[in-house]
């Protein structure tokens, strides 16, 4: 059923082809997703190779772009991995969105009441009250999942609607700094408390964090008997209980990591980028987690170089727009072309395999 | 297209080449003439929104129209470091000396970290507001729609049969209330029968909410809609639908409902765009609280609507006259808010331009509905 876990795709291969095709699955479908865009690009008018350039150039071409790039796909690891965790117990969690908007709001508040500490613990407090908020958020939904028999893809996505709403009512509302009179925020964070610019660049600190949560996920997941547990409940939860897991806790706590990291990536958006909460943190990027999960196969570490990949697409769109004029939606094409291919090729291995068996 | 690239590129180099070329001291002397200037114009939502988004859209199209002028776009950019990294690609890319920076949440923290970094561009904000503390090279722009809503209140006062006008709105932000409540008192100024009911839906662009909301006022006997959201499309069609009439807002909306649509406050930002131009060319550095109403031309009327009658057209246009030549306030007491309590004492009379009133938060008499 979830092939797509790292249980399977290190289990003793049954087949060697099959699981090199696991591996290069991804890039066949990225490839012929480029191919079916540039077929798209021609049929508007578009020389497919200038488009191509650009797409390099906007997101890879230039230290510049590089940095454009790489300060994009900070916050998309995050909510890579919160899709990518989950997925190792067997859950589809879709609803990053609503994590990431409890843990930015929990964030922007946390330190409120304090002015004038040193800026290290109340960086580390705002982080940590992100992950909390965002765990908590999603620990719900395995919660409902385990108790309540509901599906976790459609309860993460309907609380994402109640996260929006909850947040909304009190950044508009007692939360809200009455200084901000037409862009309704909570009250500005301390300057002090600011997370830093990695050094010589202009990338916030946030894309160390999101990898260092990327490796630990995997050393976690790969190398330690917690995570061969999770990889076992992932696997068949029968089997699980047989061998005496206490399979709600594992699914609950998995949910709740997922949702800790898109609370780390709302915490750090708060105090690495806007300094305060409003509705600029609802900007999408918990969607975008659910490509890059689905695009990396659920590993953690290859949700580095794809939250990379997307994030320079989206660079390039704006390279797109201003030198060929073409509308913002090109780059959302390209990436549901890609999102669809993957999803294609994931299911041409799985009857790959399924014949192989029988 | 493969051609005006070029065009482009060549342009930017020349540019950089001139501005390398002249020395510091004679720029202002050269800035006189209509030298090449490129200016990235930069949306938080698609610019064929039929709303906030294409009235500025629309501007950028008469920029590139003047010589000189080589316009750069980027929409859909969410005001994270997306927009960041797009102002700086405007600049070290395309060579763009100005940028317009149209949203609300660009401004904090977006454009003032970006100003701090490139001193010699200049910034143009819609909607700022600029202290002190903030990097010079900011200049922030806005117009008084009100004043504009103001007279499609009256058009809106002379067509109703039931007296009952609606408004769906975003959010209860001051901008918009000082726009609910100059309709409000234009159209009870005509009729004082007249109220206005007001739902707001919670957020900038809601397309289902903004038809169940439209379709409750006209179920609750509400006769003419008017809209104080991004993209007023919506509401304008389902009024349209539903055989009642219509009010716009920020560009025109009168082709989506051809027999209803009355008339709708729209900008002309090619005003404050073309006053940065010049600062830019003229080696000035920007105005940091630029604004202007209808006599300034930053606001307009949407041209009526054919099922506009005649009364109405002669109200309105007398009362945008009189508020053009400043014998008519919008804002003047003795005026009551909608819970009883005097806002605004007697005697006191509130110009167009009044700072007073960019921090309003009440509803004034006559409104129905709560923020």
């Amino acid at each position: 059923m979830h092939a797509t876990t790292l249980a399977q795709a290190e289990s003793p291969a049954r087949n060697r082809t099959t699981s090199y095709l696991s591996a290069l699955a991804p890039l066949g479908a990225v490839a012929t997703a480029a191919l079916i865009f540039a077929v798209f690009v021609s049929l508007y008018g578009h020389d497919p190779i200038k488009v191509f350039t650009y797409i390099f150039e906007g997101g890879f071409g230039s230290g510049f772009a590089w940095q454009d790039t790489l300060s994009r796909a900070a916050p998309l690891i995050l909510v890579g991995l919160a899709v990518a965790i989950p997925a190792q117990a067997g859950m589809v969690v879709i609803g990053g969105e609503g994590a990431l908007v409890a843990g930015g709001l929990a964030a922007a508040i946390v330190t409120l009441p304090f002015a004038g500490y040193p800026a290290l613990p109340m960086q580390l407090l705002m982080l940590v009250a992100g992950v909390l908020f965002g765990a908590v958020w999603f620990g719900l939904v395995g919660a409902l999942r385990q108790w309540r028999g509901l599906n976790e893809t459609i309860s993460s996505l309907l609380l994402v609607y109640i996260a929006l709403a909850i947040f909304h009512q009190l950044v508009e509302g007692v939360l809200r700094d009455p200084a901000s009179l037409d862009k309704p925020s909570t009250h500005p964070i301390d300057a002090g408390y600011m997370l830093p610019a990695i050094p010589g660049t202009y990338i916030h600190i946030g894309l160390l964090i999101a990898v260092g949560m990327a490796v630990l996920a995997f050393v976690f997941i790969r190398f330690t008997t917690w995570g061969f547990a999770l990889r076992v409940v992932g696997g068949s939860d029968r089997v699980a209980r047989m061998i005496g897991l206490k399979v709600d806790r594992w699914i609950i706590g998995a949910a709740a990591a997922g949702g800790g990291m898109a609370g780390l990536a709302g915490a750090i958006e708060v105090a690495a980028v806007q300094g305060t909460a409003n509705s600029s943190l609802h900007v999408g990027y918990g969607y975008s987690g659910i490509l890059v999960a689905f695009l990396s196969r659920h590993h953690p570490l290859a949700v580095i170089p794809v939250a990379i990949l997307i994030g320079g697409i989206q660079a390039s769109g704006s390279l797109l727009q201003r030198r060929l004029g073409l509308p913002d939606a090109t780059v959302l094409v390209l990436q549901g072309i890609i999102f669809v291919c993957v999803l294609v090729g994931d299911a041409v291995i799985r009857n790959h395999k399924e014949n192989g068996r029988a | 297209m493969t051609k005006s690239f070029e065009i482009n590129r060549r342009n930017t180099l020349k540019l950089l080449g001139a501005a390398c070329a002249l020395p510091l001291a004679t720029r202002s002397l050269f800035a006189q003439d209509a030298g090449p200037v490129t200016v990235g114009v930069i949306y938080s939502g698609s610019k064929e929104d039929y709303g906030y988004n294409k009235s500025h859209a629309l501007a950028a199209a008469r920029l590139k129209e003047l010589p000189g002028v080589t316009v750069v776009e980027e929409e859909r950019v969410p005001e994270t470091v997306a927009v960041q990294r797009t102002m700086e690609g405007m600049i070290r890319q395309d060579g763009a000396a100005l940028i317009i920076a149209t949203s609300f949440g660009y401004f904090k923290p977006h454009v003032q970290q970006i100003a701090a970094k490139y001193p010699e561009v200049m910034f143009a904000h819609c909607g700022g507001l600029w202290d002190e503390a903030m990097p010079a090279n900011i200049g922030t722009f806005y117009g008084y729609i009100y004043s504009a809503q103001y007279i499609t209140g009256i058009v809106a006062a002379h067509m109703t049969k039931t007296k009952k006008l609606g408004v769906v709105a975003a959010k209860p932000t001051p901008n918009l209330i000082r726009s609910i409540n100059a309709f409000t008192i234009a159209a009870r100024s005509v009729d004082p029968a007249i109220t206005v009911q007001v739902i707001f839906t919670g957020d900038w662009v809601l397309p289902v909410r903004e038809a169940e909301s439209t379709n409750s006022l006209i179920d609750q006997g509400v006769d003419v809609v008017a809209s104080q959201v991004d993209s007023p499309k919506v509401v304008v069609e389902t009024a349209e639908k539903r055989g009642v009439y219509s009010c716009g807002y920020h560009s025109s909306q009168a082709d989506i409902a051809p027999e209803r649509f009355l008339t709708g406050a729209e900008w002309n930002w090619i005003v404050p765009y073309t006053a940065f131009l010049d600062a830019v060319r003229a080696g000035r550095p920007p105005e940091h609280y630029l604004r202007g109403g209808l006599a300034a031309e930053f606001v307009k009327n949407t041209p009526f609507g054919a099922a506009v009658s005649d009364a109405a057209k002669a109200g309105a246009e007398r009362a945008q006259a009189e508020l053009i030549a400043g014998t008519r306030a919008i804002y003047s007491g003795p005026l009551k808010d909608n819970k009883g309590d005097i806002v605004i004492p007697e005697g006191t009379v509130f110009a167009e331009n009044e700072r007073k009133l960019d921090k309003i938060d009440y509803l004034v008499d006559g409104v129905l509905g709560q923020m």
